[in-house]
């Protein structure tokens, strides 16, 4: 069961603003999902090794040799504002 | 200062960032790069662009194997990879790709230190702040470089089993030392490719509770960390004995003030909700894998130095500079190699001593730029083992050899530098300079010894210097007591 409150506090950690009203929906819509959670937990796993991927791989790595890179053009192209090639956000400190 | 006081003792633990020397980031190709202009090497995965998928560089992974092996760290038969949430401009997937409960390597002592873990991450962005003044807190806004993100780090956590600034420092550049001889990164702690966080407390002393520690983050040299390490361990002392309470707190050390001020962090609270990160599989180094890495470990800092106090007999001081300087090592044994026969002791001597401090006087020349090469300092030793040359000819010889990259043998000839080993002709400027002071040669005869040092002062200016103090010392006394 997740309460307003838990609610809230995951929204600050998202960066989400939400109304008194989303929050009761969310209360109750995260708290149907961790209930079926609960099910799926409820499966006896004795003797089955935990694992945290679907697949049997391991070691799928790259070797250390340079790939295509993007211009700066193109990096920035999307961005909001940019100044000398850098993306221009506006200041984490001042927002917090 | 070390010890906040009789009643107190600190405890201290640290978290080292180490910037990996690959050529390509963690999970992209794009080029590491220092001081490239802004956003130069990217691509849509390391600026977190939707739908990509990062895949874990093969170097990174073995020289994480390398650090592994060189902290006697036991490695995970299989490690994980985590998503670490924050949202901050320097990381726009909003997350940190890290390892969590199963790090690479865990375990582990360097030097009495215990090594906690040694884990695998992604650096971020580097953010600059502009705005109102260069100060974080009245800036609005930032400019983002993601040159840096992606960069392939390694973080070594130690156990808190660290007592003091000093402490600090000194295992702290045993542990750069170390991280450089295996080539895995530059260590250079200014351009931030090693960097270092410290987790400080204090507690009464014999306790085995832990105190409340506040993190001092990111200083740029181990001096200043040790500098600000004392001085946080004064300021915690100082509100315990107060009655107050250590509030845990990120803090910054300004080392042009000495003062220590409160960061505001990143995430609130620190609560990073880890999860498994579901576009990697899983690490598990192969026998391959680790033998490579066993097999590629050089000879480091911490048991070289045993070498050379132990097995040559090279005094302390000289063994540990030349131990954490790899460029002072490698120099020393590039002059045991040309001239085998120079006394090990003598020859690290010179290096550590006399050459260390013409090159400071020097205009503070690094020992890479010096002209002077490991087999010239050697055939100097020599030559003064040998005593071919005093030791004060060798000193005029050695300022030669830095200012112009002159040639020992070239100098001791060119000059006329050789001792005179004509004992016949000492023994005639002896008995000259004698008849010229007959004053303080009667001094010395009537019982003073002192007098003594002006006469073989005499000789040596007469004799240019070509001659052993000691023997010129020896043939005074000879004719001054002699009757």
């Amino acid at each position: 069961m997740i309460d307003r409150e838990q609610v809230a506090h995951v929204a600050r950690l998202a960066r989400l603003k939400l109304s008194e009203e989303e929050a009761g929906e969310f209360a109750v819509e995260l708290s149907a999902i961790l209930d079926h959670v609960d099910l799926l937990a409820s499966v006896d796993t004795d003797g089955v090794e935990p694992t945290t991927h679907v697949v049997e791989l391991v070691n799928v790595l790259r070797e250390d040799v340079p790939g295509i890179e993007l211009t700066v053009q193109q990096a920035t192209a999307n961005a909001p504002e940019s100044e000398d090639g850098a993306f221009r956000v506006p200041s984490p400190q001042a927002e917090a | 200062m070390n010890s906040p006081d009789a009643e107190f003792e600190a405890v201290i633990g640290l978290e080292i960032h180490v910037q990996l020397s690959t050529e390509t980031k963690m999970f992209c190709g794009c080029r590491l790069s220092f001081g490239d202009p802004p956003n130069t090497h990217t691509c849509p995965i390391c600026l977190g662009h939707p739908g990509v998928l990062p895949v874990p560089n093969r170097r990174a992974i073995e020289y994480a194997l390398l650090i592994a092996a060189a902290l006697g760290c036991e490695v995970a038969p299989s490690s994980i990879f985590h998503r670490k949430n924050y949202f901050y401009p320097d990381n726009p997937k909003a997350y940190q790709i890290s390892q969590f409960d199963v790090p690479i390597a865990s375990g582990g002592n360097l030097a009495g230190v215990r090594i906690h873990r040694a884990h695998l991450e992604e650096d971020a962005a580097k953010m600059i702040h502009v705005g109102t003044s260069g100060r974080i807190q009245g800036s609005d806004a930032s400019l983002v470089d993601f040159n840096r993100a992606g960069t392939p780090l390694v973080e070594i956590v130690t156990e808190p089993d660290l007592t003091s600034g000093a402490q600090v420092r000194e295992w702290g550049q045993l542990l750069r030392a170390t991280v450089r001889q295996l080539g895995v990164s530059d260590v250079n702690m200014e351009e931030g490719s090693l960097r270092c966080d410290a987790n400080v407390s204090i507690r009464p002393k014999g306790s085995d509770q832990l105190g409340t520690k506040t993190e001092m983050k990111n200083m740029n040299s181990f001096r200043f960390l040790e500098r600000g390490i004392e001085a946080e361990i004064e300021r915690q002392t100082g509100i315990l004995r107060n009655g107050g309470q250590v509030v845990q707190e990120t803090l910054h050390f300004d080392p042009a003030t000495g003062e220590l001020h409160p960061l505001r962090s990143k995430e609130e609270a620190h609560d990073y909700r880890y999860m498994p990160e579901p576009d990697l599989v899983p690490v598990a180094p192969d026998s391959g894998m680790l033998e490579a890495a066993a097999a590629a470990l050089p000879e480091l800092p911490e048991a070289r130095e045993a070498r050379y106090r132990d097995e040559l007999g090279i005094q302390e001081g000289a063994a540990r500079l030349m131990s954490v300087e790899t460029a002072w090592a490698e120099f020393f044994e590039g002059m045991l190699e040309s001239e085998p026969e120079i006394e090990p002791k003598v020859a690290a001597n010179w290096l550590t001593g006399e050459l260390a401090a013409e090159l400071r006087r020097q205009d503070d020349i690094s020992l890479g730029s010096s002209p002077v090469t490991p087999a010239n300092l050697a055939r100097l030793v020599g030559m003064v083992q040998a005593k071919r040359v005093s030791n004060a000819s060798a000193k005029d010889v050695l300022v030669k050899m830095v200012s112009e990259g002159a040639d020992p043998e070239q100098v001791v000839v060119g000059e006329g530098l050789e001792q005179i080993s004509d004992s016949g002709e000492l023994e005639s400027i002896v008995d000259a300079v004698i008849e010229a002071n007959p004053g303080p040669a009667g001094e010395v005869l009537g019982g003073n010894e002192k007098a003594i040092g002006a006469l073989v002062g005499a000789v040596m200016k007469e004799a240019g210097g070509r001659v052993d103090g000691g023997e010129v010392n020896r043939l005074l006394r000879e004719r001054l007591t002699a009757d």
